[in-house]
């Protein structure tokens, strides 16, 4: 018999979250999880490795009864696209441990139970095959998340997690009413392969449609419903904004890719035009709302809409290059915008506050962190040579076919990015030393220094060679394309 | 009448039989010196429950008509007493410290209990209106006793004087739409009245009148609102346990009363009463989860909340179809687990009538008992249909139905609408984890406790991680 390693995946971290209320000692319940999320790690990695490039078919797939009357099945398996987020959750997952080593002082055991149960259901979510199952993972999920931030978030953390769990909640519940109407419309099964292989009338389409994009557009989020994400972002801590950020944005676009644009072709095609203009201004208004900010973290969250912004635009230009954009751009915002909050996090940890205007010559200060932070924040310009650039341009190209109007607002979101990132840029790192408080300020530790280095690693390696991310991608994508044009031809 | 017919109706009406001898000899025995010391009538009123709960195990799975056909055994009554066991038996073991803490240890408590029990009972299996009548008074009768049983607490004799007041008049209500459909019918059998109402030559508008009228009186026993106003002052004033009771067994059986009339003779009159039990449904959940939000005492919290349940449970009542009836069957069982839960986690925490049970007991849980917070928080999560939890493939169940019939809209507000009750709930959770107690809690966990704690743990999960078994039963039970 064949190792189940999706489920071992899945259910390693989640066996964890159940050991470690029982640990003694804070110590011991942070090595435990930190060997425990590597572990999950090293099969992530294994996986790619495994992973065979030629085929747009579903891989390791298993399947098991779960509650047969209904068409609700335990299944799994991944594909090209989805074995990359498995990968991102995985590394962005014992980054977050360490991020949190200092940081978490009281319920530890609680808080690394968390973060290990999240783990696992944000994994599980990208390997289900099965409708019922992806919805009670990733309805699940807000438990650990606002246990995160209502717990060991900042001053304001009730009302931010309060604020996170009902939008999304309000939203995912309209998805399980789109993919109950799926489920009579097509074979009363859960099976996500055959609700994608059965045809919706158009009218049906539209109405699921707009269920779906309500649910993901909370979740990417997109404007307007992007209002919970500032303040979760700047109340939750730091592995909780990594995480965040890092993984759970991802999840909406995840969602258009598994959904709305394989069973509801016609409807995403009718839909782009908004879809586009939606992004178009989410990329605009989410940059001037960034450059308005001085409060570092809601800053990076602002930019954090715009960025999701060119996301959404790339994947409803419906070609491949803006699609593949897309989704190396939702890579590339999990590792760039991850590494920023973490850097957020480590000055909010030395001083204690996160208004720009206090701080300053950084470089000079502690050089080694200056540098990274740069980097980072270079590479969340998409300057060439990082990441960025490679998803942005890629995303670009495809808008330009497409729509000219949407590709300029493109632009100049991206002009707009550079503005405020240059503008932290300039502020806290070059000029005359400046910490809030006289605040004593120190060099990255070893620690530290382990988190960044593998985000820095991806930044570059994205950036001047993606093609591998390229080829894996490639048979996924194009299955997905011809989904969309197959069906679409018919009306 | 010959003797083999009443002794198989006397066979039939077994499990009832059991429970009423068990009720009798109980009474006598607590009379007995030394009887209200230690748990010797806990433990006999869960011996005599169980009895039963094994007598309507073996009594056979075919419709049985007893009693000239006022009385029956089918899968979906057995299904229903199976909850009622279940409610009953956790309810008594979650009283006995309850009681002693109380100062109103006395046998009479487990007699009425026991009572309320069997009426239940009768309720589920009546087929008859006037047997489904005697069933309702006999468990309304007991529980207004029970109800008024803190006899030095005021909320508790005004909440019985209030329930007396307005349990009367409800029942007086549906006793007149009981009779408008004898006038009308010529008879109170339910597969007759069904028989008369089919005939294409029957129409009449006094049938309106009397549906409306036996609807009123249903809906008022669920709480539904606009019945509703009853619910919170009972609930709060009422000992927990019955509360706990009340919530929970009284509701279930008024729902299989419910399913059996309105989808059986008054299924022909649908268009008529749908649209009204659409907007109930709505108006229940609204308000139930709105009014929920101010509340300061956890118990009139509940009581909203439930009445918000009430309302979730009656979109399974509009789907109507077999998928309809089984969710709501499901439903219950989710909610005996998940509601008992949280009671008995109030019992737990309460301090004595003199500080009623505010919201800010739960403060600092998290810190004071672990283990009890995260049993309270799985339980608030199940309530708000958060998965993995039972509550939520309850309310889904309800949903699938409900899309299946076609009713997109309806799930739609639903949905929205419990978006809103996840509010309140989360509010405890925060109390818990984030709060600081005021001051220790002294919790002392007995055995009875522990079980019950155990029961409605295992249950809340096992029906959210693997809800086919549940579903299967409550499906084939789904027929009456």
């Amino acid at each position: 018999m064949e190792l189940p390693i999706l489920s071992v995946l899945i259910f390693l971290p989640a066996i964890a979250a159940i050991i470690v209320p029982f640990l003694k000692g804070n110590n011991s319940a942070r090595w435990f999880t930190l060997i425990v999320l590597v572990l999950d790690f090293l099969i992530a990695i294994w996986l790619l490795f495994a992973f065979d490039t030629t085929t747009a078919e579903m891989q390791f797939s298993e399947s098991r009864e779960w509650v047969p009357s209904l068409g609700i099945g335990y299944r799994l398996g991944i594909d090209g696209v989805s074995v990359w987020f498995i990968f991102l959750t995985a590394l962005l997952g014992w980054i977050c441990v360490l991020a949190s080593w200092n940081s978490i002082k009281h319920r530890v055991k609680e808080f690394m139970a968390s973060l290990l149960a999240i783990q696992s259901m944000m994994i599980g979510v990208f390997c289900s095959l099965d409708v019922f199952l992806f919805y009670v993972l990733w309805e699940a999920m807000l438990i650990p998340m606002y246990l995160i931030i209502g717990i060991w978030g900042g001053e304001n953390r009730r009302y931010a997690a309060f604020k996170f769990f009902l939008f999304t909640l309000a939203g995912s519940l309209l998805f399980l009413i789109g993919i109950l109407v799926l489920y009579f419309e097509g074979d009363r099964t859960f099976d996500m392969l055959a609700l994608m292989a059965s045809e919706y009338s158009f009218k049906v389409q539209v109405g699921v449609f707009i269920a779906f994009l309500i649910a993901f557009a909370v979740k990417i989020p997109m404007v307007p419903f992007h209002t919970w994400l500032p303040d979760a972002h700047v109340q939750a801590p730091t592995a909780g904004s990594i995480i965040l950020a890092g993984v759970l944005l991802k999840m909406g676009a995840y969602g258009f890719i598994r959904f709305s644009l394989p069973m509801l072709p016609d409807a995403s095609q009718y839909f782009a035009p908004m879809m586009i203009a939606l992004s178009a201004l989410a990329i605009v208004y989410g940059g001037l709302l960034a450059l308005a900010q001085t409060d570092i973290k809601k800053l990076v969250a602002y930019s954090s809409v715009s960025h999701m912004g060119f996301i959404t635009l790339g994947l409803f230009t419906l070609n491949v290059n803006g699609m593949s954009g897309a989704i190396i751009q939702m890579f590339n915002h999990g590792i760039t915008t991850g590494a920023l909050f973490l850097f957020v996090g480590l000055i909010y940890e030395r001083t204690q506050s996160r208004e720009i205007p206090r701080y300053g010559g950084m470089i000079k200060a502690v050089p080694f962190f200056g540098i990274l932070f740069a980097t980072f924040l270079l590479s969340s310009m998409a300057v060439p040579g990082t990441n960025g650039f490679v998803g942005e341009i890629l995303v670009l190209s495809g808008t330009f076919a497409v729509n000219g109007w949407a590709a300029s607002a493109g632009v100049v979101g991206a002009l707009i990015g550079a503005a405020y990132l240059l503008g932290i840029y300039r502020q806290l790192l070059l000029g005359p030393v400046k910490v809030p408080d006289d605040n004593k300020i120190w060099d990255l530790d070893n620690r530290e220094i382990l988190c960044a280095v593998p985000l820095l690693i991806f930044v570059f390696w994205m950036g001047l060679y993606p093609k591998p991310f390229l080829s894996i991608l490639q048979p996924t994508l194009e299955h997905l394309l011809l989904q969309l044009t197959v069906t679409g031809a018919a009306v | 009448m010959d003797m083999t017919l009443i002794a198989g109706s006397a066979l039939a009406s077994g499990p009832e039989i059991i429970v009423i001898v068990g009720a009798c000899a109980a009474l006598m025995i607590s009379l007995l010196p030394n009887a209200r010391q230690g748990n010797l009538l806990a433990s006999l009123s869960v011996i005599i429950i169980a009895l039963a709960a094994g007598m309507s195990y073996a009594l056979p799975e075919s419709p049985q008509r007893e009693y000239s056909g006022m009385f029956v055994v089918d899968s979906f009554s057995t299904y229903f007493k199976m909850v009622l066991y279940l409610a009953t038996a956790l309810t008594v073991l979650m009283s006995g410290k309850y009681l002693v803490k109380e100062g109103v240890v006395k046998g009479e408590y487990y007699v009425l209990l026991l009572f309320a029990l069997v009426g239940t009972m009768i309720m589920v299996s009546g087929t008859d209106l006037l047997i489904i009548y005697v069933g309702i008074e006999l468990q309304a009768l007991s529980i207004y006793v029970l109800v008024g049983f803190l006899k030095a607490d005021a909320r508790s004799n005004e909440a019985a004087l209030k329930y007396v007041i307005l349990g009367a008049f409800s029942s007086g209500i549906l006793l007149y739409g009981i009779s408008l459909f004898y006038g009308l019918s010529g008879t109170t059998d339910l597969d007759a009245i069904a028989g008369a109402l089919f005939s294409p030559e029957f129409d009449s508008p006094m049938l309106l009148m009397a549906t409306l009228f036996m609807l009123v009186g249903l809906l008022f026993k669920v709480g539904a609102v606009p019945f509703h106003m009853w619910v919170p002052d009972i609930y709060e004033g009422a000992p927990s346990p019955i509360t706990a009771f009340m919530s929970v067994a009284a509701k279930a059986a008024a729902f299989a009363v419910i399913l059996r009339i309105f989808l059986n003779e008054l299924f022909v009159l649908m268009p008529i009463w749908l649209l009204g039990v659409a907007g109930i449904a709505i108006l229940s959940m609204a308000l139930g989860s709105l009014a929920a939000l101010v509340q300061t005492n956890i118990k009139r919290m509940l009581a909203y909340s439930s009445i918000a349940h009430a309302g979730f449970l009656l979109l399974g009542l509009i789907a109507g179809s077999t998928d309809g009836v089984a969710s709501v069957m499901q439903y219950l069982v989710v909610f005996t687990f998940m509601n008992l839960g949280m009671f008995a986690i109030i019992i737990l925490l309460n301090k004595g009538v003199k500080f009623g049970e505010p919201i800010e007991s739960f403060a600092g849980l998290a810190k004071t008992h672990p283990m009890l917070a995260l049993m309270t928080m799985i339980f608030l999560f199940s309530l708000a249909g958060i998965p993995p939890t039972g509550g939520f493939f309850a309310k889904f169940y309800v949903l699938l139905a409900l899309i299946e019939t076609g009713h997109i809209w309806l799930a739609v507000i639903a949905v929205l609408l419990s978006a809103v009750a996840a509010w309140f709930y989360l509010r405890i959770i925060m109390l818990m984890y984030v709060h600081e107690p005021s001051e220790t809690p002294d919790i002392h966990i007995t055995l009875s406790m522990q079980i019950v704690l155990t029961v409605t743990l295992l249950g809340t999960v096992l029906t959210g991680l693997f809800p086919a078994w549940l579903l299967e039963t409550a499906r084939n039970a789904a027929v009456f």
